[in-house]
């Protein structure tokens, strides 16, 4: 008999709560990160836990991502378990070097004799009119580069299991938060993101994506953000009696191939749904995962994603380019 | 006063790393000749030798202990030697041999051993970052550990390396910042990149100790590395050294050094630390006898990992898709707790 769970928390305090429960647990566990002590994180990543673990364990870092990044690295080699947050992921160009030729392959470059426990955190998304250099979420960039575990919550319940996995993991992990959907309270999330989430640690295994809502006719797959959107667009499509089955792949790396070709090879149609840009990106990726191995179910494909062009500010123009409930909906009906 | 026990320690590190690169020169050119062709021969890439660089290796090494990290640049054999890294091992790595290192997925630039706390890296200033983050992870534990960072005179503009400098300052953090001046980076000579003659001086900037060693002696390191690496031993944060060096080869082999004087590389084929230390410890007593043993030994030694390393098996192609994870995705066994999350979209 399952524990009924019925404790709604918001997503960054499930994600909070997942990160106190570590750092109690381990004194070994630690965050770095800009304006993260005092402030509690821009989009609340932190909230709190300056005042429980003070200063020592919840560092505010100079403005220096190549810096405090690669001390991560150095920390992490050293068997500690650093977590260290860009505030925007979008400012990882200035830290890239880090990230692509330490972080991801000392690992593998040291024959396995190396290991890099850490997490790196990142605010992803747009939605809000912060424009092409602030509204990015990049899966795509960190997806590709090998050594990286990448996972992109799309609820509370997903924000604290994914996190307890994340730190515990003795590979490093990047962990890519919606802005949208942290609710906060200055940019309200949509209904989805606040779920029961059990008081206890448990951990959601990478790799393993999760139907959100069952159909038999077309298979949405999807993350973060947009999770919420399929979801809403699934709800109008069943009023017409077309039934979509909403996969939220919960990370990127690994990838639960099995779990989409099972949805693909019952539905026959395949919509992949993103807020990354649509070249070279995860979309295509998805796609290409699937005719691998299941070529031969694939009777129609749609792509729902950024167009290649940055993100732009004003409400008309970004509204155009991230999709919403009604463009996923609209690619399903094109397949149908 | 430095001990003969540690002048002879660091004398016998010099030797080695010298013969070294000298021997692992005519293993790469073997086979990359007549016409230089850089993916021919015994050992793969690129090779950048530091004969020359030996007294910033061992000057500082001679006051580490395995547990305190050290990362170095491209051009490491000689800081590795210093540091006490496995050398058949190393030497397998660089040879492309499934016991290496890195089982011969790293190479030359690339080489990890934990054992005692040695990496380096490709990338200029790259290593600076982690180093500070080793010593991060000291002061977090209270232990008495140091890291040292390793770099090139080239690299002194870089941002990784002022980054760090900043960031090991403002957390008085037990770090030593070593800077090798061999005078050239690849073929740009330093004052036409940097108007400092002394890199030290970038301390001052982060109100940092910073201090230059403008002569190729190991003595005068081994006196600059005690007072940098107890200062940061005794937690009172990181320094920045400079130590001049020299360049005796190209910047990787092939390199045909047409951009550079003849008088320079003269120069610096005279200016023998390994000579400067032989005097020092024939001072100190030591016959030339003595000399002569420990550079025999030094020789067959380095003989002793080149045919050990020749003749260890080259990497099964199929381990080219191994070791991406210490914690594979496949290994992941813990699996979801059953839920009932009221209110769910389950």
């Amino acid at each position: 008999m399952a524990e009924e769970i019925t404790r709604e928390l918001t997503m960054s305090r499930a994600m909070v709560e997942a990160i106190a429960g570590e750092m109690r647990a381990d004194d070994e566990v630690f965050y770095m990160g800009e304006d993260v002590a005092d402030y509690g994180g821009i989009f609340d990543s932190t909230e709190g836990l300056r005042e429980e673990f003070g200063y020592d364990r919840v560092m505010d870092v100079p403005i220096s991502e190549t810096a405090y990044l690669g001390a991560a690295v150095g920390a992490a080699q050293e068997g500690m378990r650093p977590i260290a947050e860009l505030m925007f992921v979008d400012f990882f160009g200035v830290a890239m070097d880090q990230i692509y030729n330490q972080m991801a392959k000392n690992t593998y470059m040291s024959g396995g004799n190396v290991s890099v426990p850490m997490v790196l955190t990142a605010a992803v998304g747009g939605t809000y009119n912060d424009a092409a250099q602030h509204s990015q979420t990049l899966y795509g960039t960190f997806a590709h580069m090998p050594g990286m575990k990448v996972v992109v919550p799309s609820t509370a319940y997903e924000a604290k299991g994914l996190m307890h996995n994340a730190i515990r993991d003795d590979d490093p992990v990047v962990y890519l938060f919606h802005k949208r959907l942290m609710g906060i309270g200055w940019l309200p999330a949509p209904d989805g993101p606040k779920t029961p989430v059990p008081e206890t640690d448990y951990t959601i295994p990478f790799g393993s994506a999760d139907v959100k809502h069952a159909g038999e006719d077309v298979t949405i797959v999807t993350l973060g953000l947009h999770v919420h959107r399929a979801l809403e667009a699934a709800e109008s499509l069943a009023e017409d009696g077309i039934g979509a089955e909403v996969i939220d792949l919960r990370s990127l790396v690994p990838l639960d191939t099995d779990t989409i070709v099972e949805s693909v090879e019952k539905t026959g149609t395949l919509v992949v749904v993103d807020e990354d840009y649509r070249s070279y990106g995860v979309t295509g990726e998805i796609v290409a995962s699937v005719a691998d191995e299941a070529v031969g179910a694939l009777d129609s494909v749609e792509r729902v994603a950024l167009p290649d062009v940055p993100i732009p500010y004003a409400r008309s123009l970004e509204n155009e380019v991230v999709a919403d409930a009604g463009d996923i909906e609209a690619a399903v009906r094109r397949t149908q | 006063m430095v001990a003969l026990t540690e002048l002879t320690e660091m004398y016998a590190d010099m030797v080695t790393a010298r013969h070294y690169e000298e021997r692992l020169q005519e293993e790469y050119l073997e086979g990359k000749q007549p016409a230089f062709d850089i993916s021919a021969g015994p050992i793969p890439g690129e090779l950048h030798l530091a004969a020359g660089h030996e007294a910033a290796g061992a000057g500082v090494c001679q006051h580490l202990r395995d547990d305190d990290t050290v990362t170095a640049p491209h051009r490491p054999h000689h800081v590795a030697i210093a540091k006490g890294v496995d050398l058949k091992r190393m030497t397998a790595e660089i040879f492309g041999r499934e016991t290496g290192l890195g089982k011969g997925k790293g190479g030359h630039m690339h080489l990890f051993d934990p054992d005692v706390s040695f990496a380096c890296s490709g990338i200029i200033a790259e290593g600076c970052p982690p180093a500070a983050g080793a010593g991060l992870a000291a002061k977090k534990r209270n232990t008495d550990s140091v890291a040292v960072a390793y770099l090139g005179e080239g690299a002194i503009d870089q941002g990784a390396f002022l980054e760090s400098l900043n960031f090991a300052a403002v957390h008085d953090l037990p770090v030593v910042f070593v800077i090798e001046d061999n005078d050239w980076a690849i073929s740009m000579p330093k004052e036409r990149v940097t108007d400092l003659e002394d890199g030290s001086k970038r301390a001052d900037g982060f109100d940092m100790p910073g201090r230059r060693v403008d002569v190729d002696d190991a003595v005068a390191v081994y006196d600059a590395a005690r007072e940098a690496v107890g200062r940061a031993r005794d937690q009172n944060g990181p320094t920045l050294l400079e130590i001049q060096v020299h360049r005796r080869m190209g910047h990787f082999m092939g390199d045909p050094e047409s951009y550079r004087p003849e008088a320079d590389q003269a120069a610096a084929a005279q200016r023998d630390s390994i000579e400067r230390l032989a005097d020092d410890l024939r001072a100190a007593g030591t016959d030339d006898a003595e000399l002569e043993d420990l550079r025999a030994e030094a020789e067959a030694r380095v003989e002793e990992a080149i045919e050990w390393a020749k003749d260890q098996p080259k990497p099964d192609p199929a381990a080219a898709h191994e070791d991406m994870w210490v914690n594979p995705p496949s290994g992941v066994t813990d699996s979801e707790p059953d839920f009932d999350l009221a209110g769910g979209e389950d």
